[in-house]
């Protein structure tokens, strides 16, 4: 593996750990949003503080990192993406921005129609920032993103592929969201949110297959080279997800969510990591490949070390802070202890 | 060095459309973002010695650790989210910038990643943490923190010194005729002759702008009246910080102005409005620059104190604006005035130190009693904010025309977007409302610790009793039942 395949490969599993991390957390907002009024839906909310209050912003840093592999790796890819891609890119920072501070908000808000306000902020922006983000790699893997100049700036987000990312990687933070957030409740023995959790994410993972099963045209004709990978060396990985899909739903209609996240979030990995699959060697598809965007070589070395050093700095705490939020060790919807 | 420059991306001749709102969208994004990102790095080390405090029996001191934790859980948060905007607008304002430098200065963001990591991990575990972690345990939790705010904030200084003094590359001609920077050696680029200084001047801007502004608050509490231990303590505390670093601070600035009489010598002349080059040149300070020369400035009558100041030799010849050609110089007014405030409020803020070491050798109530004293201190914060805000003025303004010092032109980094007047718009709206969310949050957290509540819980729902009560008045029902980890 050369030096720029090697940082391509770190950059994507940052993709995908963003995509699952990331990705639940997006969802969870949805849950929020879809939770019904104030008095219904307080369990649900306080379940989906509970369960990433600690670890949201953690959650978010994968895509700084993703970001900064991307402009210190492949420069000219970088500043052609934001060229091309500019629309969507300032539209889903303003949906982190008001995701975010009104989350922290939310969490000492001192009155109901303070929390209610902030609330919906975070809910809605929860809703429609993953789908600016999945615009983006839909106008990325469609190969709109010229790697000189300025491709068109309208129609690079908005196209048939751009928007079947955007649609499916909603619908994919929500029931990934949904498969977690049921674990959670039926771990902290809220059996009452169970039953209508599991039945609402059995609906939405339907939704999620049939939006996977229409894609399968419109990538066909649109985005011929993806298309043309997913069918080839990405095959595996694509069938890999579809199964590990199916599993989820049977696990979770037999009412085992805490096995049924698992695989879930397995499924997510492995079509994000189809998706990188098939797209190789471009970085932007049919304009620029891995090898062709690659930034300077130390730099490119220097990046491989500091991955290094977060595998060891960072991993270990991120995974105990993980277990801890698991284990209620941490994390009420109260932080006093 | 300046024909290198011109080679490398062509020369716009007019300014650019983006450029204005880009940097007014630069300038307050990086503004707003950096006074939140000052307690980020500064307020966990006042956080630990309160909590190691409180662990040797000290319960207002632990209970103190508590809050400010709670309201820099809030502080962090949109830290974080502002920061990540600072990262798309690198690409999105200044593609140029990114596409010929991204990789040389890339290491350097990708290390302050990995600290920004640390830091929301283990925050995440300390603010959470309380009453779930072992104490002792717990409170070290702060160290990490504290490590990755230095790490990481030495990181993002390193990137903007490197745009005052670049190194780590070689420009070489490519193929296509332009300069591209080669031979990058990243570990020289984040090492560069500017970090060290603007690095311990930054951090000690952040330690004095968290220590006023926590300072101030308590001040006003004492003010009104609120003479309990929980605001002497808390007055006591952030005072200790900031009697250490204000001192110190205008003898790095000091430094840091001698980097620049050797490295940038426009930009120290715009800072002293000096117009032309001028052998043992006399110091003048304050009045204002109307476009040619500096009127109204008071000059010192000792000759050759500014070439002793720049070079500490009362002979040497300081460079003026007239060394350059116009187009080279960056807005003198701007830059000398946002100088003279800084180190305006820089001596004063000194002033105010002695004055609180002279109280606190008389008779330490003083410090709480003394009514002049502590109006003082309610001011010394939003003027600690402003001496920050204006370095970074004068440090970037006093930069232009350069976004990279000698070697690129803002106006050829800037991006061709036609939008971005909607893009300050909306950020300015959005910035403003997160300001008001932030204060209203955190003043309604106090008032709800005066009236002795310690929990915060949220209301997620309307309480039981809400038909006795005014809808918007409501407390939220936290009982047992609800909290998770207790099965009903
Ligand atoms: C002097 C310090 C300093 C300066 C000049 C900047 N920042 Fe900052 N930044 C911090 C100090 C900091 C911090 C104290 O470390 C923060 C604040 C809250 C936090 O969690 O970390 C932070 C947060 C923060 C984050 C969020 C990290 C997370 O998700 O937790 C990003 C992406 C950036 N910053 C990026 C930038 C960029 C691109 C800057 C300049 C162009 C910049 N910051 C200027
Ligand atoms: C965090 C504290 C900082 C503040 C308050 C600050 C402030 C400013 C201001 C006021 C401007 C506008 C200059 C003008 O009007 O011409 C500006 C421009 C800019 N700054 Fe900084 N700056 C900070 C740090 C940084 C850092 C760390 C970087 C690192 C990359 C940076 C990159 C830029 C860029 C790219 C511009 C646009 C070019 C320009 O017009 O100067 N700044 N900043
Ligand atoms: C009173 C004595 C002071 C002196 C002589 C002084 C000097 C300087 C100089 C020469 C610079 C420009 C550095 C460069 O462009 O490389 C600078 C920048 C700056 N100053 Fe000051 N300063 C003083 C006080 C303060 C105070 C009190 C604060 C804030 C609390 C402050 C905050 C800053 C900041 C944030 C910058 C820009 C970033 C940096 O260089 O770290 N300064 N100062």
């Amino acid at each position: 593996m050369s030096v720029p395949d090697a940082v391509a490969a770190v950059m994507f599993a940052a993709v995908i750990l963003y995509s699952v991390f990331g990705g639940a957390d997006f969802g969870s907002g949805v849950w929020d949003l879809t939770a019904g009024n104030a008095r219904k839906g307080a369990p649900t909310r306080r379940l989906i503080d509970h369960a990433i209050g600690p670890v949201w912003e953690a959650n978010h840093v994968w895509l700084i990192f993703v970001l900064v592999f991307l402009w210190t790796g492949f420069p000219s890819a970088f500043s052609a993406i934001m060229r091309t891609l500019a629309i969507p890119f300032w539209l889903a920072g303003l949906g982190i921005v008001a995701r975010g501070a009104a989350f922290a908000f939310r969490k000492y808000s001192p009155t109901l129609r303070w929390a209610q306000v902030t609330g919906v902020i975070f809910a809605s922006a929860s809703l429609v920032t993953p789908f600016f983000l999945g615009t983006i790699a839909g106008g990325i893997a469609s190969g709109r993103v010229p790697a000189t100049g300025t491709g068109d700036k309208q129609e690079a987000w908005l196209n048939p592929t751009s928007l079947l990312a955007g649609v499916l990687a909603t619908a994919t933070c929500t029931y990934l969201a949904g498969v977690l957030l049921t674990a959670d409740a039926e771990r902290l023995g809220y059996h009452d949110l169970v039953a209508e959790l599991r039945r609402k994410s059995l609906i939405g993972g339907a939704i999620t297959g049939a939006v996977v099963l229409a894609g399968i045209p419109i990538l066909l004709t649109d985005s011929p080279t993806l298309a043309d990978g997913l069918l080839g060396r990405a095959l595996p990985l694509a069938a890999g997800s579809g199964l590990a899909g199916v599993i989820t739903m049977v696990e979770l209609y037999r009412g085992r969510p805490r096995r049924a996240r698992i695989v879930a979030a397995l499924a997510v990995a492995l079509v994000v990591a189809g998706w990188g699959a098939a797209q190789y060697p471009w970085v932007l598809v049919d304009q620029l490949t891995v090898s062709e965007a690659a930034g300077a070589n130390a730099a490119l070395v220097g990046l491989l070390v500091a991955s290094g050093l977060a595998a060891v700095l960072v991993l270990p705490p991120l995974i105990y802070l993980l277990t801890l939020a698991d284990s209620n060790r941490v994390g009420t919807a109260t932080v006093d202890g | 060095m300046v024909g290198v420059a011109n080679l490398l991306n062509t020369t716009a001749t007019t300014a650019p459309d983006a450029l204005l709102p880009a940097r007014t969208q630069m300038a307050i994004s990086l503004g707003w973002h950096i006074i939140v990102a000052c307690f980020g790095m500064a307020w966990p080390a006042m956080i630990f010695v309160l909590h190691r405090k409180g662990l040797n029996g000290d319960d207002v001191a632990l209970e103190l650790a508590k809050r400010w934790s709670k309201v820099a859980a809030v502080l962090f948060a949109i830290g974080a989210v502002s920061g990540t905007i600072l990262s798309f607008e690198l690409g999105l304002l200044w593609p140029g910038l990114m596409d010929a430098y991204g990789d040389v200065v890339g290491l350097a963001f990708a290390l302050e990643g990995i600290s920004f990591f640390t830091e929301a991990i283990f925050l995440g575990i300390y603010v959470y943490g309380w009453g779930r972690l072992p104490a002792r345990w717990h409170s070290l939790m702060l160290l990490p923190i504290m490590a990755a705010g230095v790490v990481g904030s030495f990181m993002v200084i390193s990137v903007n010194a490197w745009m005052n003094a670049p190194t780590g590359f070689d420009l070489v001609m490519n193929d296509a005729g332009q300069m591209v920077p080669t031979n990058i050696d990243p570990l020289a680029a984040i090492f560069n002759s500017a970090v060290w200084l603007q690095f311990a001047h930054m951090y000690l801007a952040a330690v004095m702008v968290v220590g006023f502004s926590v300072a101030a608050v308590y001040a006003m509490g004492l003010l009104k009246g609120r003479r309990d231990r929980v605001h002497q303590l808390g007055l006591l505390v952030s005072l200790a910080f900031v009697a250490v670093a204000t001192p110190i601070q205008p003898v790095v600035g000091h430094f840091a102005g001698q980097r620049l009489a050797d490295e940038q010598p426009i930009k120290l002349a715009a800072m002293e409005g000096l117009a032309e080059t001028t052998d043992a040149a006399r110091l003048e300070v304050g009045g204002y620059w109307n476009g040619e020369e500096l009127v109204g400035a008071i000059e010192i009558p000792v000759d050759g104190l500014l070439s002793f100041l720049s070079t500490n030799d009362f002979d040497a010849t300081v460079i003026g604006l007239d060394a350059v050609d116009p187009d080279e110089r960056p807005p003198v007014a701007v830059v000398h005035t946002a100088y003279t405030i800084m180190i305006g409020i820089g001596s004063a803020l000194v002033g105010l130190i002695a004055w609180a070491g002279w109280l606190w050798r008389r008779n330490r109530d003083a410090l709480f009693t003394s009514k002049p004293f502590l109006w003082a201190l309610v001011a010394s914060g939003p003027a600690a904010v402003l001496a920050m805000e204006t370095g970074w003025v004068t440090t970037e303004v006093g930069r232009q025309p350069w976004i990279v010092h000698g070697l690129m032109r803002t106006t050829d980094a800037v991006t061709d977007a036609s939008y971005i007047w909607i893009t300050l718009t909306v950020l300015v709206v959005v910035y403003a409302g997160m300001t008001a969310g932030a204060i209203a949050v955190i003043r309604s957290m106090s008032k709800r610790w005066r009236e002795g509540e310690t929990d915060l819980a949220s209301p997620y729902g309307p309480s039981l009793d809400e038909r006795s009560g005014h809808r918007s008045e409501v407390k939220a029902v936290v009982s047992a039942v609800d909290r998770p980890g207790i099965q009903p």
